[in-house]
């Protein structure tokens, strides 16, 4: 793409070079000397270079993106649906027989697997929902004036530096089951200390406080931003018929920020819906499969431990696929319900 | 772009200082004191920790302030993983990553920004649509194709599916949009520039702005991946993959937590410097990308 380039772009440089006198003549001339009408010739020549020039430029420009996605984002994806059809001979690393929908079949009926998705979404809900709130809480106190805004801004987002695997290590040593600082703590003012790794519900709520440590922050100033779009005269107005600030941010603030609410959910969903590193990581059992009886099994993680540890890629394919549909018609949904909202709005 | 911001902060801060009782009192600042000191807190215990000897690390009640031991459990983390050759390895592949993300990017944003050609609304609606494609979970044939190749354990499997984002072109072509004048492009174009010299003199200069704060992000997103440098390399190590093998290290009867924190809080470090001297530029581009997207 830059040889091809940068050849016209050499061209025009010499021909628009204000230190080159008439450069018209003296480029031609050094190139076609002896014809009978060089200027004539090269001017056709340079108009149909221009003209495929305005017209491929645009193409040649997207092409890189499209170039790369079509290989690492559409062709593996395909090629996922295609592996989903088929048995995997592990030993010889070769493609079995067709199999049609045996490998769905499988996945859709693994006990793991079933339950990896009821994880999915446990550990989804419980860092979404709470993070969502407390963003826009957070957000609502930084769309107020205050003193050194751009402190308190920045300092909101301190955690979002934070690696996800850096994140876990730390919240794993305050969840730790027997000398966890939490657990001290409760053992302390005698409360019973939590099976962190252990129960089920418990190690969502672990796995989901790190999520939502990480996120909220970063979603508040998304929020923040659209609130201060929103037109300070209707606070006024507002406070003129006697609303007080919860009844202006519930009245006024809520309606006028709901698309980028929708578009902090939807990005939540596909993030949260996808969390691999901290159920991962949070097991300290040796399979690293969320922990010991897959209490905090993510399907993310299933189709890492099925497809590129134990290389059953046919089944992994196949449950990559369903959480693939899963995600994306949850998406759709959410497109659909927002076109829904915002035309019931507008009319 | 940061300065448009800037202005129109400023410009609201004069509007509310008119509005007499809307300065916030001490009940809005506690709160957000709360809750940034509640964000800090487990930043701020993997140093206390990690600056701890590993059998002071389960006290209870806990030490509150660092200790003295952190350069003891940096050599000990030293001496465990490769930590210097891991983080060489982030920095390689994050800045690859940033610097191809971004050039192709902008390439692509200018054409759908401000170049008129047959198809554009149609495949510009499919690079927003895929934003949406959880193109990580074709982990799988990724992994099989990087086999095929012989690209397993090196670092260019783990950069090569980051090399373009359809978040990138999006972002670039929303700012490209309004930062470059059509005037501009017909000027250059009247003097004669070709499409490329267009894009090279008039387009580049004008996208630094938004070109930065995609560079801090691509770069930090890559850094902090941790599952696909799992899947695609063995024995070659991204910062992550250490503190992963560091982590695994550490588990025993009890775990060492002063050496798994002391790591958490060093791989950290960069990150944490990059926060310190652009986090304006990370603030202005999450509120940027929100307002437009």
């Amino acid at each position: 793409m830059s040889t091809s380039s940068d050849r016209p772009a050499g061209d025009v440089a010499t021909a628009t070079d204000p230190a080159g006198g008439s450069p018209a003549p003296h480029g031609a001339g050094r190139r076609t000397s002896g014809s009978d009408d060089p200027d004539r010739r090269r001017l056709v020549r340079r108009q149909r270079r221009s003209r495929w020039d305005l017209k491929l430029s645009p193409y040649l420009y997207i092409s890189p993106f499209f170039l790369l996605f079509a290989l690492v984002g559409l062709y593996p994806l395909l090629y996922t649906a295609y592996l989903s059809f088929f048995d995997w001979n592990r030993a010889y690393y070769i493609r079995g027989d067709f199999i049609g929908l045996d490998n769905y079949k499988f996945v859709l009926t693994d006990p793991t697997f079933l339950k990896s998705l009821v994880n999915t979404f446990s550990i989804f809900l419980l860092s979404s929902v709470p993070q969502i709130l407390l963003a826009l809480a957070i957000a609502a106190l930084l769309d107020r004036s205050l003193r050194a805004a751009t402190f308190w801004r920045m300092s909101v987002l301190l955690p979002f530096v934070v690696a996800p695997t850096a994140a876990v290590l730390i919240f794993g040593s305050l969840f730790a089951d027997q000398y966890g600082l939490i657990n001290q703590f409760l053992a302390s003012i005698g409360i019973d200390k939590i099976a962190w790794h252990v129960d089920r519900l418990w190690s969502h709520v672990a796995i989901a406080s790190m999520v939502n440590w990480r996120w909220t922050g970063y979603n508040a100033l998304i929020l923040l931003a659209a609130m201060q779009a929103v037109p300070r005269e209707l606070y006024e107005s507002a406070a003129l018929d006697g609303a007080g600030k919860i009844r202006q941010f519930v009245s006024v603030t809520l309606p006028l920020i709901r698309p980028t609410m929708i578009f902090v959910i939807v990005t939540s969903t596909i993030g949260g819906l996808q969390i691999f590193t901290e159920p991962r990581l949070f097991d300290d059992t040796v399979s690293r499969e969320g922990g010991p009886d897959h209490q905090y099994m993510t399907s993310t993680l299933y189709i890492y431990a099925r497809g590129i540890e134990d290389q059953f890629y046919g089944r992994a394919s196949a449950a990559a696929w369903v959480l693939f549909l899963i995600i994306v018609s949850i998406a759709v949904l959410n497109f659909v319900i927002t076109r829904y909202l915002t035309r019931r709005h507008t009319s | 772009m940061s300065m448009q911001l800037r202005a129109g902060n400023a410009a609201k801060g004069r509007v509310s200082t008119k509005r007499s009782g809307d300065r916030p009192g001490f009940l809005v600042y506690g709160l957000l004191a709360a809750f940034v000191i509640g964000s800090a807190l487990p930043l701020y215990w993997s140093f206390v920790i990690g600056s701890h000897t590993k059998g002071q690390a389960n006290d209870f009640p806990p030490p509150f302030l660092p200790g003295g031991h952190f350069l003891e459990n940096a050599r000990r983390v030293l001496n465990t993983v490769d930590f210097w050759q891991a983080m060489l390895n982030s920095v390689i592949v994050s800045t690859a990553c940033a610097v191809s993300v971004v050039f192709f990017s902008t390439l692509a944003g200018y054409a759908f920004a401000k170049l008129k050609f047959r198809g554009s609304n149609v495949l510009m609606a499919f690079v927003v649509m895929t934003m949406a494609v959880p193109t990580q979970l074709a982990m799988v044939p990724l992994f099989i194709l990087m086999r095929d190749y012989g690209l397993l354990d090196t670092l260019v499997a783990v950069a090569l599916p980051t090399m373009v984002t359809a978040f990138g072109v999006f972002f670039m072509r929303q700012f490209l949009v309004d930062a470059v004048p059509d005037e501009l492009i017909e000027a250059a174009r009247m003097d004669g520039c070709t499409m490329i010299r267009t894009f090279w003199t008039v387009a580049m200069p004008a996208a630094r702005p938004a070109a930065a704060i995609l560079f801090l992000f691509t770069f930090m997103m890559v850094w902090t991946d941790y599952m696909w440098p799992l899947v695609a390399l063995q024995k070659t190590e991204t910062l992550q993959i250490a503190l992963d093998r560091l982590a695994l290290t550490g588990q025993g009867q009890t775990t060492d937590y002063a050496l798994v924190l002391c790591g958490a809080g060093m791989s950290t470090i960069p990150l944490l410097l990059l926060f310190i001297f652009a986090g304006r530029q990370l603030v202005s581009g999450i509120m940027q990308g929100a307002v437009k997207g």
